[in-house]
């Protein structure tokens, strides 16, 4: 089985479908790799290295296409080069499915057995090959990284000699994969990070990376099953844009995120916010190319408005990691498909059967949904059913309580009948007391109940009393020893209780 | 000297200041005021008593409170935290025996020969239930203290036809009471001597028959028996605040007893009666149980905290005895530094006092706003990636859930094998108290870290740190 990696022909387009390494790597699966000359320049790859890593170098597009069975490319084919593709050839590329329908046409009436690696499904097993998830990390962390450059102070706040510098304050819109790495680059520049998703599940991500999650408040979940977010309801939107307005005053560097796949960005930042903004502040817009979730983004572009809000509409690729990453990611797929020598496409797979989007002469395309979100928030329990249950334990607990409260009555009766009065009077103070205690103890906090008892213990010394009230004044007096011992031990209790508490609560520290 | 009218309204307001410092302990904040509370307290109803008409013999008053002052003083400034379950246990045995000596001198004195008719009669019911209960609780105490000092066998003893034998004891105090009502003088004296000598015998007993794992139930137990004694002094000598303070003590005990079972899942009686630990079901437990034991090494407990996000250790027993806090606690500074999110599990019965953990890891400075209860500690389970379980045993047994042959089933437990990770640091494969095999240590995400708490935890805290 022969790969040909050919020159991108767009000028904007860095990044290539091979790296040496990734060459390596093909060559390891079996495969002959023709690439064709100067492929590699943009993404800092010379022609050398390809050689070197097992590539057969190709002088022109026309005969590297010829002689391939598969083709690795970056960007979907234009019409030239579909011209020079021939009838079951293999190609993997970006297709954009759905913004492309004449695309497909062209290729399916061509034969040609096309895979778009943006249709990749995002489920665990194709996380190896999704480079929807790979390019996105990379602009996230390149996100930051231009927007420190384009702003004007430092992101982590300083105490020096020189005076004190803030931290920075981003704020990332949409907690992606390019979300999550905006906040964990930006948080270990040491900026302050707040973060705003609509989905509820991705809070937890939001705050494993370091940011504080924003939400507002509206109970409203954007989850749903293909993992990006819906679109959410009129009130949940007022709210969120209230919510950025407010945020936009304070906020040095926004970053937004969000797309939704086959559609227009939804725009979150509106001109009003732009002007809360403070002068030097950045914004980069990473959904720019579908449209930009700031207003004022121009694709393409980097721009400052009227109150010195520098937009961005363009970023860097980082041409040589993306190229890196993306060359993994397609041989990843060619690792699944059966490499060189079992090379199959195999339409009951899940992944290549969604991911082949034009197959035998036919347009594959849209294809059936496959859920990955991977938790749902349960559904409450109902308690109806305990219910009845519960009516009837009531039920008898309060007749054992009326049995027990009538027990008590007669015995109290019986005693009043042949207990003298000062019996009485004290009795009542006993069993008015044991009522306070109970009341009193259970509101004491798990973690003291070690001091409790010390503090019980040392109270209960109060037993002195009795020693204190026996002591007579002759030493020959039987009473008078063995108060003495009384008040010795009780003594003994009290000082040491009070004391070992005090020393055990000076150790509990906040 | 003071009236009988300020003397009631300084035990009035004794008492008062009792309920308020019982009040206070229920935060950490308002703790200290109600040490300080209770401090009053005691202050006023010494001075207010000793103040009184009835009293004699000041010179002797104040030499034994002198002295015990200083005993007190140096006991507790001495002790170590992890011996406080011993000092509470001793310190139970003081309150018993005075209650004892009281129920004697109140015999002695005068003035009760001078009641007639029923007045004599409760009185002496008073003093005959007041030294009971006193005698009970000082041997009962001090077999406590003797077990968790390791001065006896912590093993239950039980021996057949016990609680017969129990009854039988009580029946013939019952009878002894009814002759030493009935007695004239101090004729009575003899009863009351064997009553106390059987009582004595009884707390022993009833203590021996309880196994370790038992220990904070016994304790919190005997607390609330020093307390219902001291307030049958207070009624044998018609004092309100004896008797208020007694009732408060002791239904502060019986609520720690019920809170302690309810955590162990069992019956208070069953607790009490039961000698648990030894039941021949204990071997029960022992059902086959599948998978193997591993061990791991310093280093790869270092290699994986340094990996791990959130770690939970689950102190026990194990940890106060090797007296591994402090170093735990330099463990903790050591990777929160790393921004890693550390939390304690605390069991209500680890340790052997109610609360016992807590106080161990306020003593090395561990804050108390990550000490977690288990129902906090087991929510946050799948988010844990390495559960560090340092002396525990029984309290994070799976058995305790699935295995209905178990003498713990049913007993809540810290559901650490939930965690992706778990490390065992314990001395050898031995049995915990309750005496039961523990499939925790046979799961696959289990390893065992043998070895000696506080060495094991000094040798990962250096690894950590190369």
């Amino acid at each position: 089985m022969k790969v040909g990696i050919p020159k991108e022909l767009s000028k904007q387009e860095l990044r290539v479908g091979a790296t040496p390494k990734t060459t390596q790597r093909l060559r390891k699966q079996g495969f002959e790799v023709f690439i064709q000359k100067g492929a590699g320049e943009r993404a800092n790859y010379a022609d050398k290295e390809y050689a070197e890593a097992g590539a057969t170098l190709i002088d022109s597009a026309e005969e590297l296409y010829k002689s391939s069975d598969i083709i690795l490319k970056v960007l979907a084919p234009t019409n030239d080069e579909i011209e020079l593709m021939h009838k079951d050839q293999v190609t993997l590329s970006y297709l954009w499915p759905a913004q492309n329908p004449d695309l497909l046409e062209k290729l399916a009436a061509k034969g040609i057995n096309s895979v778009a690696m943006d249709a990749i499904p995002r489920i665990s097993r194709a996380q190896k090959m999704d480079v929807l998830s790979s390019m996105a990390n990379i602009a996230g962390y390149r996100a930051v990284i231009e927007a420190a450059n384009y702003f004007g102070r430092f992101l982590n706040g300083q105490i020096t000699a020189a005076g004190k510098v803030p931290p920075a304050k981003v704020l990332v819109i949409g907690a992606g994969v390019a979300g999550l790495a905006s906040i964990g680059a930006a948080n270990s520049l040491g900026a302050i990070v707040r973060a705003f998703d609509t989905r509820m599940e991705v809070a937890e991500q939001i705050e494993s990376m370091g940011a504080k999650f924003l939400t507002v408040d509206i109970e409203e979940d954007g989850a749903t099953a293909s993992g990006y977010s819906k679109v959410m309801s009129k009130e949940f939107i007022e709210a969120e844009m209230a919510l950025f307005k407010e945020q936009a005053k304070e906020i040095d560097i926004i970053i937004t995120t969000a797309q939704i796949p086959g559609r227009k960005a939804p725009t979150l930042i509106l001109k009003e916010h732009v002007e809360e903004m403070k002068p030097g502040s950045v914004i980069v817009d990473l959904a720019a190319s579908t449209g930009g979730n700031c207003e004022l983004t121009k694709d393409g572009e980097v721009y400052t408005t009227d109150n010195g809000v520098i937009i961005l509409g363009k970023l860097n690729q980082l041409p040589t990691q993306a190229s890196q990453l993306y060359g993994n990611n397609l041989c990843h797929l060619l690792d699944d498909m059966g490499k060189a020598e079992n090379f199959k496409i195999d339409m009951k797979d899940d992944v290549v059967s969604r991911a082949m989007v034009t197959y035998n002469g036919e347009i594959n395309w849209p294809p059936e949904p496959l859920p990955v979100s991977p938790q749902k928030p349960k559904a409450k329990e109902t308690s109806v059913e305990v219910e009845p249950t519960e009516a009837d334990a009531a039920k008898k607990k309060a007749k054992s309580t009326m049995i027990s409260l009538a027990a008590i009555g007669v015995f109290l009766f019986l005693l009043g009948k042949v207990a003298p009065t000062d019996f009485m009077g004290h009795f009542s103070v006993f069993v008015l007391s044991v009522f306070i205690g109970w009341q009193v103890i259970w509101n004491v906090s798990h973690s003291l109940h070690t001091p409790l008892m010390a503090v019980t213990n040392a109270i209960s010394g109060i037993i002195i009393i009795g020693g204190l009230l026996q002591t007579q004044n002759s030493l020959s007096n039987p009473m008078t020893i063995i108060a003495f011992v009384a008040i010795l031990v009780a003594s003994i209790n009290i000082v040491g209780g009070f004391f070992v508490t005090h020393r055990m609560l000076k150790m509990f520290k906040k | 000297m003071i009236t009988a009218q300020i003397q009631t309204a300084a035990y009035l307001f004794a008492g008062i200041l009792f309920i308020l410092s019982l009040g206070g302990l229920s935060s950490q904040e308002s703790a200290k005021k109600g040490v300080f509370y209770g401090i009053v307290g005691m202050a006023i109803a010494i001075l207010s008593t000793v103040m009184g008409a009835d009293v004699n013999g000041h010179i002797y008053i104040i030499i034994a409170i002198a002295i015990a002052s200083l005993i007190g003083v140096m006991v507790a400034r001495k002790v170590e935290m992890t011996s406080m379950p011993q000092l509470v246990a001793i310190l139970h045995s003081f309150v018993g025996l005075a209650a004892v000596l009281v129920g004697f001198g109140s015999y002695l004195d005068p003035h009760t020969q001078e009641l007639i008719g029923t007045a004599h009669t409760i009185h002496l019911v008073e003093i005959f239930i007041g030294v009971f209960i006193g005698a009970i609780t000082f041997t009962g105490s001090i077999v406590a203290w003797g077990k968790l000092d390791g001065k006896i066998r912590s093993k239950p003893l039980v021996y057949p036809g016990r609680h017969a034998v129990n009854i039988i004891l009580v029946i013939i105090s019952i009878y002894l009471a009814i002759l030493f009502t009935q007695a004239h003088g101090i004729e009575g004296m003899n009863y009351l001597y064997i009553m106390t000598a059987i009582a004595s015998f009884i707390g022993i007993m009833l203590v021996m028959a309880i196994g370790g794992a038992d220990m904070p139930v016994v304790v919190s137990m005997l607390n609330s028996y020093s307390g219902w004694a001291a307030a049958a002094a207070g009624f044998m000598l018609g004092n309100d605040l004896l008797i208020i303070t007694g009732a408060l003590v002791g239904s502060s005990g019986a609520i720690l007893s019920i809170i302690m079972c309810e955590a162990m899942n069992r019956s208070f009686l069953s607790v009490i009666f039961g000698g648990f630990g030894a039941t021949p079901s204990a071997s029960g437990g022992d059902q086959e149980i599948e998978g193997q034991v591993t061990a791991t090494s310093y280093e790869d407990v270092a290699e994986l905290l340094k990996e791990a996000n959130h770690v939970l250790i689950v102190p026990g027993y194990g940890m106060a005895v090797a007296k591994a806090q402090y170093p735990v606690h330099d463990l903790v500074d050591l990777l929160q530094k790393e921004g890693k999110k550390i939390t304690f599990g605390i069991h209500p019965v680890a340790g052997r006092l109610p609360g016992h953990m807590n106080v161990l890891l306020a003593e090395a400075n561990v804050s108390y706003d990550i000490v977690l209860e288990m129902d906090e500690a087991n929510d946050e389970m799948d988010t844990t990636n390495v559960v560090l379980v340092i002396g525990a045993n029984d309290i994070v047994n799976p058995g305790a859930m699935t295995d209905p042959t178990s003498p713990i089933y049913g007993m809540p437990v810290i559901k650490v094998w939930e965690a992706e990770k778990v490390i065992v640091m314990k001395r050898s494969m031995a049995t915990g108290y309750a005496g039961v095999q523990n499939p925790l240590f046979f799961k696959d995400n289990t390893d065992m870290l043998y070895g000696d708490a506080k060495d094991s935890v000094d040798k990962i805290l250096m690894e950590l740190k190369k």
